[in-house]
């Protein structure tokens, strides 16, 4: 159990943001309302993603190096959870820009960014299930992981901050200053974050695990 | 251990004389402000829902890893 300390964590950090991020007070804002409190959930889902696919990147470099398949594993199962937190991330903004910028889509720099970004990761899982080869899949697609992700920067965090943009955090309208956060939301927000980039690794390492042992069991390799 | 049930259903009904009574302390707060503390709740459930389905994987898995280790 000791060693499951971290995903407690987590989950007791979530329950957390759940209960203060829905009774501390919060800013009375016009036009955002009550709705500000989705930052306690929007983003810091958008920090797991980003925390993920660093994971993904960090272990197809090691792959690249060590060509040890469980490198490569760790790479694919992180940005597989990566894409679902991407998903859960657009969702949850589209409904929010609904009710705040009265669209669920707008051609918005940082929102075509992070659809070009969720292309761009599509790209890389075709790419891996088109290769038979194991070792060529994971060299590959570790290669093409890194041009992924220094895209996935430009796109959803320096073209957004070079062109003006709805969404806060961009072009002269700056995420986290005093006019987004106040104090009392930032003891909710940065606990938010860090539970759920824990949770993201917990379900990644159970995916890993997963991976690992059907490799072991199906082709009785050695990971 | 007849005479403390007794005793415990004998209180027990005493309440339900004062139930009419709107002095009374209740949970109202559970009611009011436009029943935020209902989607809390109903939040929290949703939590820990996935919480105990991450933990039956979790014990599923660690099986599996164990049955293969005995197998080596």
């Amino acid at each position: 159990m000791l060693k499951h300390w971290w995903k407690i964590l987590a989950l007791l950090m979530v329950l957390y943001t759940i209960i203060a991020g829905f009774l501390l007070p919060v800013p009375r804002l016009v036009i955002l309302n009550e709705t500000i409190r989705s930052l306690y959930f929007h983003v810091p889902i958008w920090f797991a993603m980003l925390f993920l696919m660093g994971v993904s990147v960090f272990n197809s470099i090691m792959y690249l190096g060590n060509s040890k398949i469980k490198s490569d594993i760790v790479a694919v199962q992180s940005a597989n959870v990566g894409m679902i937190f991407s998903i859960l991330g657009i969702l949850t903004g589209m409904l929010w820009a609904r009710y705040t910028w009265g669209t669920w889509w707008t051609t918005d720099t940082k929102l075509n960014g992070v659809a070009i970004t969720f292309l761009i990761y599509t790209a890389y899982f075709i790419l891996r299930n088109s290769i038979e080869d194991d070792q060529k899949k994971a060299r590959i697609s570790a290669i093409y992981n890194v041009f992924a992700f220094v895209m996935m920067i430009v796109f959803v965090m320096i073209l957004p901050r070079m062109n003006s943009s709805l969404h806060p955090g961009n072009g002269g309208n700056p995420a986290f200053g005093k006019f987004d956060l106040d104090n009392t939301m930032r003891l909710v927000f940065y606990p938010a974050c860090l539970a759920w980039i824990l949770m993201g690794v917990w379900i990644t390492q159970l995916r890993v695990r997963t991976d690992v042992l059907t490799k072991k069991l199906l082709y009785d390799e050695n990971v | 251990m007849y005479k403390y049930i007794l005793s415990t259903i004998l209180l027990l009904s005493s309440f339900a004389g004062f139930a009419q009574d709107n002095t009374v302390e209740m949970a109202d707060g559970f009611y009011k402000e436009g029943k935020i503390y209902v989607v809390i709740t109903i939040l929290a459930i949703v939590l820990i829902g996935v919480a105990i389905y991450l933990f039956t994987i979790e014990r599923k898995l660690k099986k599996l890893e164990d049955s293969i280790k005995d197998k080596k």
